[in-house]
Order: C-alpha cells, then sequence, then structure tokens
C-alpha cells in the first residue's frame, strides 16, 4: 500500500516538473531576446569566441543523420565553447509550427522547402540573415538566393541540394529495346512508343505522391516555357490558365495518356508511392523501363534494389524540349533558418554556407551540394558529381511547387495534378482548377 | 475537505482538457496567423470547401454504417462463441486486433490492399480463388504491330485485307510481356505460298530499335501456340482452325476458293483477372471501413459476452420449454435483454468513428485521400500537414465538438441512470 502511494507521488511530481518546464520556455525565450542587442555588436570583432548552447532540428535520421551530425561536429571543434543539440522530426513543419505558436522554437532549423519558410517569415518567426549574405553570394547561384528570400528579405540558406530534372532508367530494357539516352523531347516519347512495343512498359510513375506529379510538370514547363515565364509562374505573376501551362500540360498528357505504357495502368500509378515507383524498374521483371525524379532515386535503388551502376541502371538528363534549354535544371533543398537570434545561431548559418561544411557529407555520399563552389572530387561517384554541377548553372531554377503557399504547393496542386493523371484529356480544366487553387491560395 | 481530493484530477483536466478547448473555439474565430478576428469567416470558409464538404458526407455514411455494423458482428461473434469449442482461443483471435495501435492496422490493411496480386494479400486471395475458373492466354498483353490487323485483343484481331488460297497472312504482334516471348525461341521466317491452301506466321514483329513494322525480319521470334482461325469471308464464321508451330508458321491446307479471313482469337490474349482497385478513389472509404470493423469488432464482442453471460439462465429456458425456436429465442429474448449493452456499443462506436483520424492517414494513398477525409483528418491536414490554416482547423474542431455533444450527453445520462 506504502509503496503504491509512493509511485503515486512520484508520479504527480514528475508531471507537475515536466508542466513547470513547459512554463520555463518562455523565459529562455526572454532571455535569448535579451542577447539580441549584445549580439550584433560583438559577433562582428568577436567571432572567433562565440559561446552558448543551440537547439537545431532538422529532419534527417539514419545514415543521414549521422552525416549531419559529422557537418555539426565540424562546427563544434571550430567553436569549442558552443553546445550545439541536434534533434530530428519526420515532419519538421508540424513539430515548429506548433513550438513557434507555443512559443520556444529551436535556434536554428533546416526545412524541407522555402513554402514553409516563407509561412514561418510571415507570422514573423524568422530572423533575416543579412549578416551571412556576403558568404551566401559568394558561395552560391543567383537562384538559390531568390528561392532563400521572401519579399527581398533573405531568410535561409541552402544546405543541402537536389538536382530533379534527372531520368533513371533500367540499362538491360533499353538495350533489349534496342533506345538510347533522349536528348531531346521527341526522341523520348518515340524511345517510349519503342520500348512498350518491346513488351515493356516505358513510363513509372509515383502518382500516389503527388510531388512526383508536379515535378514532371515542372520540368516540361522549364523546358517548354523558359525561365522567365517559370519565375513569372511561381510567383503568380500570370495566371495558370496562361497559354504556357495549358502548352506544357498538352506536353505532359503525351506522357499520361500513354496509360498502355505506364507500369500498371492508370489505377495502378495512382496507387504507386515513390519508393515504389523507382523499384519496380529495377524488379525481376521490370515493371517499367525508367522513372522520372530527382538524384536521390539512386539512394532508393542502391538501398531496395540489385542493380549496379552503368549495367543495371543509369541516369540522363531530362530531355531538351525547346532546342535552347540544354542545361535547364529542376532542383530543390533543405533551406537552413534562424528562429531566434544569437551570437551562436549566427556563427552556426554561416559555417554552415562554407563549401568545407557541405565538403564533410558530400564525401560521405547520397549528398549534392547547393553551393558552387564545393570541390567536385569530394562526390564518391560520377552520378552524383554530374547531378551537382547542374545545380550551380544559371538555367537553375527551384522547384516550383515548393515556392508557393503551403496549402497550393503541397496540397491542392498534387490533388489536381493526380486528377490530370486520372483524365489527362482534360487539359482546359486542370489549367482553370489549378488557377482557382492558386488564387485562393495566394488571396487567403 | 472532500473537494480537496479532485483538485490534482481538476488542475490536469483543466490544463489538458477545459483550456485547450476554449482555447481552441476561441482560436477559431481568428484569421490562419491568429493576428486578425475574423468573427465566423472560418465558419463560412469550412462549410464551402470542397473537401470538407466530402468529409462531412463521409462522416454521416460512418456513422450509418459502422455503429450498426460493429454492433451486429459483435453480436454474432458473441452469441456463437457461446456455442463453439475453444471460445477463448477464438475470442483472442477476434479481440486481438484492439490490442494493435490504430496507425499499425492502418499500415498492415495498406500493404493487404496493395492492387498488384503479388504485393497485396487481398487481391492475391480474391485472383487466387479466381484463377481456377479464369485462365490466362498464351500473349496476355499482346498489340497489333500495324494497321493490317484490326480489331481489339479482347474482341480478337482479325487481318483486314480478305485473303484467298494461295496468299499469305501476316499477323504481327508487339508489346509482348517479357516472361510470354518464347525462351528458346525461333526466328519466325515468311511461309511459302501454298497452292490451293492459306499459309501464314504469327510472329514478335519487334527486334532492338523497332525494325520495320509489317515485315518479317531476321531476329524476331515466331509465336508458337497461338490459335489460328479461318473465317468466311461474307458471314465471319469460322471455318477451321489451326495451332501456330515453333517457327509461328501455320498453314490451312486444301481450302476451297473464294474470300477467308484470317484472325486471331479473343482466348490468346485473354488477360487474368487482376483484382480490385480497393485504394483507388470508389472503393478506398468501404476499404478503411472494413479495416476498422476488423479492429472493432473484438471491443464489442467483449462487452456484448459479458452482457449475455448477464442474461438470466432460467428466462431463456423458459421460453425453449415453452416451444419456441432458437431464432425466437435469440430475437424476442436474447436481444431484448441484451439492448442496454447494445446501445453502450453503439454509441460509443458513433464516438469512436467521428474521430477516426489514423486509419485514413497510414491506408488511403495520396491519391484518394481527398475521396476518403473524415472531419478529425481534415481539421489535421488544415492545420498541421504543413498548410498551418489553423483559423479553418479550429473551427473544424469546434464544429467536430459540437457534433460530439448530443452523445456525450446520451452516455452521460445513460452512466446516471445505471449508478441510481
Amino acid at each position: 500500500m506504502t509503496k503504491q502511494r509512493f509511485i503515486l507521488l512520484a508520479l504527480l511530481l514528475a508531471m507537475l516538473a515536466f508542466v513547470a518546464a513547459g512554463c520555463g520556455g518562455d523565459d529562455d525565450e526572454e532571455g535569448a531576446g535579451d542577447g539580441d542587442t549584445t549580439a550584433e555588436t560583438t559577433t562582428a570583432e568577436e567571432e572567433e569566441s562565440v559561446s552558448g548552447s543551440i537547439n537545431v532540428l532538422a529532419v534527417w535520421t539514419g545514415a543521414e543523420g549521422e552525416a549531419f551530425q559529422a557537418v555539426l561536429d565540424g562546427f563544434t571543434e571550430a567553436n569549442p565553447d558552443v553546445e550545439v543539440k541536434y534533434q530530428s522530426a519526420t515532419d519538421p513543419a508540424t513539430v515548429l509550427s506548433t513550438s513557434v505558436e507555443g512559443g520556444n522554437p529551436p535556434d536554428v532549423a533546416a526545412l524541407p522547402s522555402p513554402g514553409i519558410m516563407a509561412d514561418f517569415a510571415g507570422r514573423g518567426a524568422l530572423t533575416p540573415l543579412d549578416f551571412a549574405r556576403e558568404t551566401i553570394e559568394e558561395n552560391y547561384a543567383e537562384g538559390w538566393l531568390t528561392a532563400g528570400s521572401v519579399k527581398d528579405e533573405l531568410y535561409g540558406v541552402f544546405f543541402k541540394g537536389v538536382n530533379k530534372s534527372t531520368v533513371w532508367y533500367n540499362v538491360e530494357q533499353f538495350e533489349a529495346a534496342g533506345v538510347e539516352p533522349p536528348e531531346d523531347w521527341e526522341t523520348f516519347l518515340s524511345n517510349a512508343e519503342t520500348l512498350a512495343a518491346s513488351g515493356t512498359p516505358a513510363y513509372s510513375i509515383g502518382g500516389a505522391d503527388g510531388w512526383t506529379l508536379t515535378d514532371l510538370f515542372e520540368n516540361i514547363y522549364l523546358r517548354s516555357a523558359g525561365p522567365e515565364m517559370y519565375d513569372q509562374l511561381a510567383t503568380h505573376e500570370i495566371p495558370w490558365t496562361d497559354e504556357s501551362v495549358t502548352n506544357a500540360l498538352t506536353e505532359m498528357a503525351k506522357v499520361l495518356g500513354d496509360t498502355d505504357n505506364i507500369a500498371g495502368g492508370t489505377s495502378g500509378a495512382l496507387q504507386t508511392d515513390f519508393p515504389t515507383s523507382v523499384t519496380q524498374v529495377f524488379a525481376d521483371p521490370p515493371k517499367a523501363a525508367q522513372v522520372i525524379e530527382g538524384d536521390f532515386v539512386a539512394g532508393v535503388i542502391s538501398a531496395e534494389t540489385q542493380a549496379e551502376p552503368e549495367t543495371g541502371f543509369n541516369v540522363y538528363p531530362f530531355p531538351a524540349i525547346d532546342g535552347d534549354d540544354e542545361g535547364a535544371v529542376v532542383g530543390a533543398g533543405d533551406v537552413v533558418v534562424m528562429f531566434k537570434d544569437s551570437p551562436a545561431a549566427r556563427a552556426l548559418i554561416e559555417y554552415l554556407a562554407t563549401p568545407e561544411a557541405q565538403e564533410i557529407w558530400a564525401e560521405r555520399g547520397g549528398f549534392t551540394a547547393p553551393n558552387q563552389n564545393v570541390d567536385a572530387s569530394v562526390y564518391p561517384d560520377e552520378v552524383t558529381r554530374g547531378a551537382a554541377e547542374g545545380l550551380g548553372g544559371a538555367d537553375f531554377r527551384f522547384d516550383l511547387s515548393d515556392l508557393q503557399p503551403a496549402a497550393f504547393g503541397s496540397d491542392a496542386m498534387f490533388s489536381l495534378l493526380q486528377d490530370f493523371l486520372r483524365n489527362p484529356d482534360d487539359v482546359e480544366g486542370t489549367a482553370q482548377a489549378l488557377e482557382a487553387a492558386a488564387a485562393s491560395a495566394y488571396g487567403g | 475537505m472532500p473537494l480537496a481530493f479532485l483538485l490534482p484530477a481538476a488542475f490536469f483536466l483543466g490544463v489538458w482538457v477545459v483550456y485547450p478547448t476554449f482555447a481552441t473555439m476561441w482560436r477559431s474565430l481568428f484569421s490562419d496567423r491568429g493576428d486578425r478576428f475574423v468573427g465566423l469567416d472560418n465558419y463560412e470558409r469550412m462549410f464551402t470547401d470542397e473537401a470538407v464538404q466530402t468529409a462531412i458526407k463521409n462522416n454521416v455514411l460512418w456513422v450509418l454504417v459502422i455503429p450498426a455494423g460493429v454492433t451486429a458482428v459483435g453480436l454474432v461473434f458473441a452469441v456463437l462463441t457461446e456455442k463453439v469449442r475453444w471460445a477463448v482461443a477464438f475470442k483472442i483471435a477476434v479481440f486481438i486486433p484492439l490490442a494493435v495501435s490504430l496507425f499499425a492496422v492502418g499500415v498492415i490493411w495498406r500493404i493487404m490492399y496493395q492492387e498488384d496480386p503479388e504485393r497485396g494479400a487481398v487481391n492475391a486471395a480474391i485472383v487466387g480463388v479466381q484463377g481456377i475458373v479464369g485462365e490466362r492466354g498464351v500473349l496476355s498483353s499482346a498489340q497489333p504491330s500495324t494497321d493490317a490487323l484490326t480489331g481489339t485483343p479482347q474482341g480478337g484481331l482479325t487481318l483486314q485485307d480478305a485473303v484467298e488460297p494461295g496468299d499469305v497472312a501476316l499477323l504481327g504482334l508487339t508489346a509482348i510481356r517479357a516472361d510470354e516471348i518464347p525462351e528458346d525461341g525461333v526466328d519466325a521466317v515468311q511461309p511459302e505460298p501454298l497452292q490451293g491452301g492459306i499459309t501464314g506466321v504469327v510472329w514478335r514483329d519487334f527486334k532492338p530499335g523497332g525494325g520495320n513494322p509489317g515485315e518479317v525480319e531476321s531476329e524476331e521470334t515466331g509465336l508458337a501456340g497461338v490459335t489460328v482461325e479461318l473465317r468466311a469471308g461474307e458471314s465471319g464464321n469460322a471455318i477451321e482452325s489451326t495451332m501456330t508451330g515453333e517457327d509461328g508458321s501455320f498453314a490451312f491446307e486444301e481450302v476451297e476458293a473464294g474470300e477467308y479471313r484470317v484472325a486471331i482469337g479473343s482466348e490468346t490474349f485473354a488477360e487474368p483477372f487482376e483484382g480490385f482497385s480497393w485504394l483507388g478513389q470508389s472503393l478506398i472509404t468501404p476499404a478503411i471501413m472494413i479495416a476498422y470493423i476488423w479492429v472493432s469488432a473484438g471491443f464489442a464482442m467483449v462487452i456484448i459476452a459479458a452482457g449475455l453471460s448477464a442474461i438470466p439462465r432460467d428466462t431463456l429456458e423458459a421460453a425453449r420449454t415453452d416451444g419456441a425456436t432458437e431464432f425466437q429465442v435469440f430475437r424476442r429474448i436474447t436481444v431484448p435483454l441484451l439492448a442496454p449493452v447494445l446501445t453502450v456499443v453503439f454509441v460509443t462506436q458513433i464516438i469512436a468513428c467521428l474521430k477516426i483520424f489514423d486509419l485514413v492517414l497510414a491506408i488511403a494513398p495520396g491519391s484518394s485521400r481527398n475521396d476518403a477525409t473524415l472531419l478529425a483528418f481534415e481539421m489535421w491536414r488544415r492545420s498541421f500537414s504543413g498548410q498551418n490554416l489553423y483559423g479553418l482547423g479550429s473551427a473544424i474542431s469546434t464544429f467536430l465538438l459540437l457534433l460530439f455533444i448530443p452523445f456525450l450527453i446520451v452516455n452521460v445520462r445513460r452512466f446516471r441512470a445505471e449508478a441510481k
């Protein structure tokens, strides 16, 4: 009986302590606020001697988590007085939006998309990174700075990049059908016919995840309409009912409407998630010959299939549509932002923008650096090296859906393009529905 | 003094239930960013939002189907377990799903519902049973290589031009699945014309690079074992049929003069039944409901079985002695006596299915979430999935709370009545 009472009491105390800790969070934040004023005066001269403790939140776990920890260790080696606590969250947007609402965000966080960054910036939760502007301009192509800014104010620096303009194919199937990786869109489409005649569907589409469809659209749009139009559409200066959009959708329908040529047909594609869309290309027997997605496909192939590079799988850049669009690359990345200003947080942001920090991870593989000054020789293989080169180029454009307000770019746009996959004949209707959804997301 | 004992409980209830409830209601009157008072605007947005409308429709459907379904299944199990041997083992088997977290249940069913029978257990079972009846043709996915062949694989392919004795019929096919190409196939050869007969070849009209459609070329494989029909030119009635040889060639000898048509019958292209699209738009809601019933049947069974064992045996015996059939006993004695217990199960299930969230998240693929959505799911999606529409999300929560209240009142009243 006494033992039971003791346990109850202990529980009660533990809960009270928990509540108290929760309330204490506010005090911490005030403390950080006080630190602000001193920070501005000290960082410039005394950069070497920053100290304190900062929390970092990002999406990376497992092997990626270890790699990021190695990057952070590089920082603490140079700044031994700073303690960096890394926390991973599979859904950082959710964790952060609740912690911001609760007034207790981490100091620094890596967000999976600039759209989420814009949401937080709009709520006044972020601190601009003007102190690091010089370092960032030195190391990044223009497209990355634009993507990291909200209303001309620089809020984010990209740490991990993705090249989304790649097509991954099953080498044996291409050989059996007698086709070569295409350089232009016409060859791409005629290859698809030949692949179908050989008995293997040309396309594997992960339509259960809407983002695979937005990536396909963006690649086609960037090439058919050009980078300038792309920028205008990204900021909704031109409507989605614009002719350039319907043209791109018409091209896209040539892929989505070729239903016999999609693994599993339309209904199969709608239920195929991204990892399956990759593995089924390299299964035995393969269900399709190629999958259109970014450089991260390589990770899925090596983790979940037996295919070997070059003999089993290979990659080619998304084919040119207009002729003069070679090198046009759609990319994305994780953007590092600062929620709480402190000298230590500032030093960490500057550090993450340097080539040295990114090389630590690049060496370990599975990482494409957005930083153009990263030494290409550190990449462990040819495939990532090629993907990384595209990210520094002038025709690099950031993933359009990631730049939209979340209600459009990661919800309505997904489901509308999934509807389009269901019914690829409805180009006009799709454009109108996209415009309606974009208008309401931008208006609200 | 007695009130003091309530303090700890009241404190925690206050912090974690009462305060959040009112804060959410208050929040629903503000804009998504919380910086502007917008009155009832969020409620207007909510009722004009298409996804929320689907969610409301689906929630109504759930409330109509699930409580009745779960109670019925639970009742059947409870009554049956009274009569079978190994009743305890049976009860444990039915009860176990309740011990699994709903999200895990969702993941399990998501995998079982996969459309490809090689991956999804449900379709594998259906195809397994169906496979005994239906049979796959030798070339289930083939397509004609040129316009010379008309028709669809499902209805059989016919050579467009009529043939006469002495002609050679070329039946080229493409898009043949890798596992249906004869492995040790022989190169197709264009047969010689035959005096007074019709010869021809069925072959895979494809070689790496495509080749020339319609021409029999080297490296192109003959298709063996395909049934070829000779049909009368006028009526289209089949006159004769034959099977292709190893190199894909066939011959109809001693054919009377006249016009004929050569065709490959539809049985060659028979595609086996590939299973239902459980996770597609039309079946997703029933599919999630089945998963939910699978989980909840155990709960209903246990509660109802407890109620059953409390029924006075002598009443049942008396009815039987008076000559009532088993069904009459069940219908007139057992069910009325069980009524209070059945109500408990029913009302609990109404409340439970109003708050379903995890099953939708885990089972529905992104492409059918808009069709499977429920209010609780929509509330999460608007507020937390990165959309950050907190105003709209709070409005949906508040609406959901209003829906709960009548059932909560019913439940509380019943508890009070029982206490007396």
